[in-house]
C-alpha cells in the first residue's frame, strides 16, 4: 500500500491530492511528497528491509507509489566500497565510494525513473519523456523500453556519442535540440502544458521522480549497518539530488530505523564551468544567478537548477560547502579514483571527487569523519573527457621489445601502483 | 509594440483556458502589467508580496531568459513572444 497522504508546495504549504501535478498552481512552488510517517513506521522495520527485494524497491514504503510490480531493470544496492587508498592520498580516515555507475544503465538515474514511470503507469500515461543531459535518457529510454510505452527523449545537440547512442538503443525517439540543456528544459516544460497526457518524468512527475534519490541515503545508512555518516559529497545539477538525499537520512529517522537523529554534513560538487549554487554559497548570496554552462561535465550542464536555492541551504544548515572543478581537475579526479580504488567515473563523477579533494584539502572535510562520496555515473558514457589515453607502450610481438618497453619492476619498487 | 504572451497551462484558468495572449507595452513589466488589465489575477500569481518575480517563474523573451537581459525593464519590439515557464523542472 502507499503511504503518501499528500503533496505540499514547499514555498506555500498549499496542499494538493497526489497525482500528476508538479508545481504549486498558486505560487509554482515545487511540491513534495507527504507520506504518513507512523503508519510507515509500524509497517517497516529493518528486518523486513532485510529481506525485501535487492533493489531500491525495499524501501518501497518510503518511495509515492505502491504497485507491487514495479518498472524495475535491478535498480539499487549498488556498492558502497571502502575507499582507503584514495583516502589515504588525501589525508582522510574513513572514507566510503557510494558507486552507483553499477545500475543497470549505468547512472543513479535508473533510481528515479524506475519511480517515475511506475508512478505514471498508474494513472495509465503511455508516452513517457524527458528532458534529459544523457544519463536520464538512457534510463528513461531502457525503463521505457521494458514497460512498453513510448519514450520521447529531447536532449541538447552536442552531447556525448555514448550517451546518444545508448539512448537510442532502445528504440524511441531521441529529439537532438539545439542549445543547452536548459534550452531544452524550458521547451519539455512548454511541451508538458501542450501534452498532458504524456509523462514528463522530470516536469510533469518531477515530484515523483525526485523522491527515487532517496534511496541514495537509505542504501548507504543500511550499507553501514544503519548508521549515517558524518559527511556526504554529493554532485549538483538541479539540486535536487542534494535535497533528496538529505531528506533521505532524515526520514529513516522519522520512521525510526536510524536510532540517533542524523546530522549529516553535506557538501555540494561543481563544474567551474557551471556554478551557479556554489558561486551563491562563496558569495554568501540568496538569489542564485543563472549562468551558461561551458564545460565537459554534461551531466551537470544545468545552468538554471531548478532545486538550486533549496540545495544551498540545505548545504548551507548542515554545516557542509561546495567545491568547484574546473575540466583538468576533473580528468585528474576521474583518473585518481579509477588508479586508487579501480573504479571509472564519468565527468560528473570526476567533479565530485575533485570537490572531496579540495574540501579535504581545506580542512572542510575532517580526518576524524566517516565520508560518503557519491560517484552517480560511469565513465564509458564520456570517454571523449579522456581521449589522451592511449596503450602505454605499442610494440612488435618480441620480449625483448616488450622488456624495453614497459618497466613493470620499476613501478613496483616506487610502489604507487 | 504588440507582444504575444505565452500562458502556461497552470494559469490558463485566468484566460479563460487561452494559451496565447496578445498585448502592448514597451518593455516586459509594461506588458505584464497589460496582461493584468486584460485577465485580473496574474499579479498576484508572478509576483510576491514585495513586487519581485516569485522565485520559481521564468520569462523568457523569444529565446532568451529575461534575467540574461535587462529582467523586467527588458525592452520588447513588434512581434516578439513573451512566456512565462514554470521553473521548477528538470535535472
Amino acid at each position: 500500500m502507499s503511504y503518501v497522504t499528500a503533496l505540499r508546495c514547499r514555498e506555500c504549504a498549499r496542499e494538493y491530492p497526489a497525482e500528476a501535478l508538479h508545481v504549486c498552481d498558486h505560487c509554482f512552488g515545487p511540491l513534495e511528497v507527504v507520506y504518513d510517517y507512523e503508519a510507515v513506521s509500524a509497517n517497516l522495520s529493518r528486518s523486513q528491509i532485510a529481506v525485501g527485494p535487492q533493489t531500491i524497491w525495499r524501501y518501497g514504503p518510503l518511495l509515492p507509489v505502491s504497485d507491487p510490480a514495479p518498472i524495475d531493470l535491478g535498480t539499487g544496492l549498488t556498492p558502497l566500497v571502502r575507499a582507503d587508498r584514495l583516502a589515504a592520498e588525501l589525508g582522510l580516515g574513513e572514507l566510503w565510494v557510494k558507486n552507483d555507475t553499477a545500475n543497470p544503465t549505468g547512472s543513479f538515474k535508473d533510481r528515479v525513473v524506475s519511480v517515475a514511470l511506475t508512478k505514471a503507469r498508474e494513472p495509465g500515461f503511455k508516452v513517457a519523456a524527458c528532458a534529459s543531459t544523457g544519463n536520464l535518457a538512457n534510463s528513461m529510454a531502457a525503463h521505457a523500453a521494458r514497460a512498453g510505452m513510448v519514450s520521447v527523449v529531447f536532449i541538447p545537440k552536442d552531447l556525448e556519442r555514448a550517451k546518444v547512442v545508448s539512448t537510442a538503443v532502445y528504440g524511441g525517439h531521441v529529439v537532438a535540440v539545439e542549445g543547452t540543456y536548459d534550452n531544452v528544459n524550458r521547451l519539455c516544460a512548454e511541451l508538458a502544458s501542450e501534452h498532458p497526457a504524456w509523462a514528463f518524468v522530470n516536469v510533469n512527475l518531477r515530484t515523483y521522480y525526485a523522491e527515487g534519490s532517496k534511496t541514495l541515503a537509505f542504501e548507504v545508512a543500511e550499507q553501514l549497518g544503519w548508521q549515517a555518516p558524518d559527511h556526504v559529497v554529493v554532485p549538483v545539477a538541479s539540486g535536487s539530488q542534494l535535497t533528496k538525499v538529505a531528506r533521505g537520512f532524515r526520514e529513516l529517522y522519522e520512521v525510526g530505523l536510524l536510532e540517533e537523529e542524523p546530522h549529516v554534513r553535506i557538501s555540494g560538487a561543481q563544474a567551474a564551468g557551471c556554478a551557479p549554487v556554489a558561486t551563491a554559497f562563496a558569495e554568501g548570496a540568496d538569489a542564485i544567478r543563472p549562468v551558461q554552462p561551458d564545460t565537459i561535465a554534461k551531466s551537470l550542464a544545468i545552468g538554471d537548477p531548478a532545486d538550486g536555492w533549496y540545495a544551498l541551504h540545505k548545504v548551507r544548515s548542515s554545516g557542509g560547502a561546495f567545491a568547484v572543478a574546473s575540466d583538468d581537475e576533473i580528468v585528474r579526479a576521474i583518473r585518481l579514483l579509477a588508479r586508487t580504488e579501480g573504479i571509472f567515473a564519468e565527468t560528473a563523477g570526476g567533479v565530485t571527487v575533485a570537490a572531496l579533494v579540495k574540501l579535504a584539502a581545506e580542512g572542510v572535510i575532517r580526518q576524524d569523519e566517516r565520508v560518503v562520496v557519491y560517484v552517480t555515473g560511469h565513465g564509458l558514457k564520456t570517454v571523449e573527457a579522456l581521449v589522451s589515453l592511449r596503450p602505454t607502450a605499442t610494440i612488435a610481438p618480441s620480449l625483448d621489445a616488450f622488456e624495453a618497453a614497459v618497466d613493470v619492476d620499476g613501478d613496483l619498487h616506487r610502489g604507487d601502483r | 509594440m504588440s507582444v504575444t504572451v505565452r500562458v502556461p497551462a497552470q494559469l490558463r484558468t485566468l484566460t479563460g483556458g487561452v494559451a496565447e495572449v496578445s498585448l502592448e507595452g514597451s518593455t516586459v513589466e509594461e506588458v505584464l502589467k497589460a496582461l493584468e488589465v486584460a485577465h485580473c489575477g496574474f499579479t498576484d500569481r508572478l509576483f510576491d508580496d514585495d513586487g519581485g518575480l516569485r522565485r520559481f517563474v521564468n520569462l523568457f523573451l523569444d529565446d532568451e531568459d529575461v534575467r540574461f537581459l535587462h529582467a523586467l525593464s527588458t525592452p520588447v519590439t513588434d512581434g516578439q513572444t513573451l512566456s512565462i515557464v514554470p521553473a521548477v523542472a528538470g535535472g
